[in-house]
């Protein structure tokens, strides 16, 4: 039963990353899509540091970045026919740059985590990015390198030249490395991984090194960042240094962090939210960087595992067949909250908009007229009084959902 | 030569003084909490721009005074209802919650002042050159930079090792529960310690900001070498940052004022090669080039093979 229900969600999930294309055909959606596959394999390899290895890593760029470049220029290479390969094995050429790039940076800085381990990754990531500028006939300088997919031996009289082609060769590396992913953390040394995480001292007692623990975890965590600097060198057929600097390290972070590192399926979701406010909120406000933030700052005080963890911290009342006690609290509680926190974006939106009538969910806002700001103003306070008034309602239904029943009780 | 060497070691001296300014909050931080915290040159921005505002309206010497005191007490408030709250989750989430907070900044001062770069002067009154050395000047601001530095540097050795404060904040590093258990505040002490140093930052920030020009990328500029400066220096050791901040700043400086670099070398051990040869890039290489990454270099080196850093006695 239990290898059968397994099996049905990777096959329902290769059915939703085959299918999307089928609803969603805009170029604009496709284009999306592309990033989210890209976004999935990276954040997906940082869980594997620091989600399970432990280790914050704060230059994991580098592995991404390095293994696009290579890919670059392998497109380069098969334009100019010195090589003669299809581009299907792009991603893998990226993924082998990033493994060798692990290993060599790996054999030294896996030494220790925490702090140390951190710091490591961020002169590194530093050291590289700040080399790859020098060095710009490599590395094409500010302006980067690009080159052309549409090369090479046909793949069944596919070229490639459509972003929904790149889409589905995307969509099936996607599925490979999150399948190879996953059986990772089944291994022993997945196992090991997260032992380690726990408690070096106690791993290294059962006749574990815990350096090398960390090191097989980190090489095959810059195997598949290599695949995603692969997948994104198909994807936009050029790459900049920015994609192996401290931004795109950063970025990593926050989407792994906001979909939640103690679950296997969190970065997943971390990269779609991501991906999704990336490129659909920007076209709303220049100020979505700022939100995202705000966002990620209350996701770390309040939700320290995640989205993912949000989900499961369900999981009991489900069990006990209580979510629906919650559905009304969630309400009483979700409705003031939302309400204050666009009230407050759109009072941020006023002050940054130099017009003075400005469009806000189809409400013309005068944003030079004082009567505006009161109102605003009001309903802010207003629906913050009225979430932390409902607050305590919440954690009692809360509670009574989560409890033990006392036929359970009485056995135990 | 003897001109460039003088100059390039002032310049050195005031780029490592200000390093400290910022390097002894985070070290002070770091051994009180045990976090290192990212946001520490978020701070040091925030003091520019605060002392930018401030100056439109009252001055510079206002701005120099009162901006500090702003930073510190959002450094306090942070501390507070932030990390004291994040801290239940771990090390790690506490790094990340300063990460964040920087990148937050960082997003904030673009949106209240804007992407451009500020026009914040330094003050009139210090706009002469404070002396003339084989034809160039030295300004008087620098050498007014260099007095500030110095001076935050002996009040805080003293209050530290001097005061009843400091013995108290020293033994709160060591021994929290025994201060706790000797009546003091060590919550208390956490916060004002994150305050001081959060304000050293802002100072830090008003000094700088009409030289090394207030724009919303500085604290990027000179966050990580701040975090390569503490953990050269050895992670907690005040004395290591101190060494630490003038040898990165000494070192850039004269890197900068260098002009040798692969072609030297290479004429010196009589190799040459092509200018078509593909390792072209790094035959033509100089060391004004590299002066950006070798902080990192450094910091790399001294990571793999004494972990402890300079003068640093914690091992994780």
């Amino acid at each position: 039963m239990g290898m059968i229900k397994k099996l049905s969600v990777w096959i329902g999930y290769l059915i939703v990353l085959l299918a999307l294309p089928q609803f969603f055909d805009s170029i604009l959606a496709i284009s999306i899509f592309n990033q989210m596959a890209i976004a999935i394999v990276f954040s997906l390899s940082y869980n594997m540091l620091l989600g399970q290895g432990g280790m914050l890593s704060f230059g994991h760029a580098v592995y991404f970045g390095l293994g696009g470049f290579l890919a670059v220029h392998a497109l380069i290479l098969i334009e100019f026919e010195t090589v003669y390969f299809s581009i299907l094995f792009i991603p893998l050429i990226g993924g082998v740059i990033g493994l060798l790039a692990a290993i060599f940076i790996g054999s030294f800085s896996t030494r220790k985590a925490g702090t140390i381990f951190a710091m490591i990754s961020l002169g590194i990531g530093e050291l590289i990015a700040a080399t790859s500028l020098i060095f710009t006939d490599f590395f094409g300088g500010e302006a980067g390198i690009s080159g052309d997919r549409t090369f090479g031996p046909l793949f069944f009289g596919v070229d490639f030249a459509q972003d929904l082609e790149i889409y589905y060769l995307a969509a099936i590396w996607v599925f490979i490395a999150t399948v190879f992913m996953y059986l990772f953390t089944q291994t022993p040394a997945g196992r090991m991984a997260n032992a380690v995480r726990e408690n070096p001292e106690r791993a290294e007692f059962i006749g574990y090194s815990a350096r090398r623990v960390r090191f097989i975890s980190f090489c095959a965590s810059g195997l598949f960042a290599g695949i995603a600097g692969g997948l994104f060198a198909l994807n936009y057929e050029f790459i900049t240094e920015e994609n192996l600097n401290a931004i795109t390290s950063g970025r990593v972070l926050l989407m792994a962090y906001i979909g939640g590192l103690g679950y296997f399926i969190g970065p997943i979701i971390g990269a779609v939210i991501l991906t999704l406010m990336n490129s659909l909120l920007s076209n709303y406000s220049e100020l979505w960087m700022l939100y995202l933030g705000i966002m990620f700052i209350l996701t770390v005080m309040f939700l320290p595992r995640g989205f993912a963890g949000f989900i499961m911290m369900h999981q009991t009342a489900w069990l006990r067949g209580n979510l629906k006690q919650l559905a009304l609290p969630y309400l009483i509680s979700g409705i003031p909250a939302f309400l204050f926190s666009m009230t407050c974006v759109a009072m941020i939106e006023m002050m940054q908009t130099e017009e003075q009538s400005f469009s806000f969910f189809g409400m013309q806002l005068a944003t030079d007229a004082a009567l505006t700001w009161i109102v605003a103003i009001t309903i802010a306070v207003a629906a913050f009084y009225a979430t932390r008034r409902s607050l305590p309602q919440l954690r009692d239904a809360w509670e009574s959902a989560n409890a033990i029943p006392a036929s359970e009780k009485t056995e135990s | 030569m003897l001109e460039v060497l003088i100059f390039a070691t002032l310049n050195g001296l005031v780029t490592g003084l200000l390093l400290f300014m910022l390097a002894s909050g985070l070290t002070l931080i770091f051994s009180m909490m045990g976090v290192l915290n990212f946001a520490h040159a978020s701070f040091y921005m925030l003091g520019a721009y605060f002392a930018f505002s401030i100056s439109q309206y009252l001055g510079f010497w206002a701005g120099l005074i009162f901006a500090p005191l702003i930073v510190g007490s959002v450094g306090a408030l942070v501390e507070r209802y932030g990390l004291r709250r994040v801290h239940k989750s771990g090390h790690v989430a506490e790094l990340v919650f300063t990460f964040g907070l920087a990148f937050l900044v960082e997003e904030a001062i673009q949106f209240i002042w804007g992407r451009d770069t500020k026009n914040y002067q330094s003050p009139d009154i210090l706009d002469f050159p404070l002396f003339t050395l084989f034809g160039q000047e030295f300004s008087a601001y620098r050498g007014f930079m260099i007095a500030i530095s110095l001076g935050i540097f002996i009040c805080l050795y003293r209050v530290l090792t001097r005061s009843r404060i400091g013995i108290i904040i020293q033994a709160a590093i060591t021994h929290p529960n025994t201060v706790a258990n000797l009546g003091h505040n060590v919550p208390l002490i956490f916060m004002g310690v994150f305050g001081v140093g959060t304000a050293l930052a802002g100072l830090a920030g008003v000094i700088a900001g009409p030289v090394l020009t207030t724009f919303p990328g500085m604290a990027a500029v000179l966050g990580s070498i701040v975090f390569v400066i503490v953990v050269i220096g050895g992670l907690g050791s005040l004395a290591g940052a101190f060494i630490a901040s003038l040898l990165i700043g000494l070192l850039q400086s004269y890197a900068i004022a260098s002009d040798v670099g692969m072609p030297e070398l290479l004429n010196l051990i009589g190799v040459s090669f092509e200018s078509s040869h593909p390792l072209n890039d790094l035959w033509t290489l100089t060391l004004p080039q590299v002066a950006p990454i070798l902080p990192f270099l450094l910091l790399v080196l001294v990571l793999i093979f004494r972990p402890t850093g300079l003068l640093g006695k914690r091992e994780e």
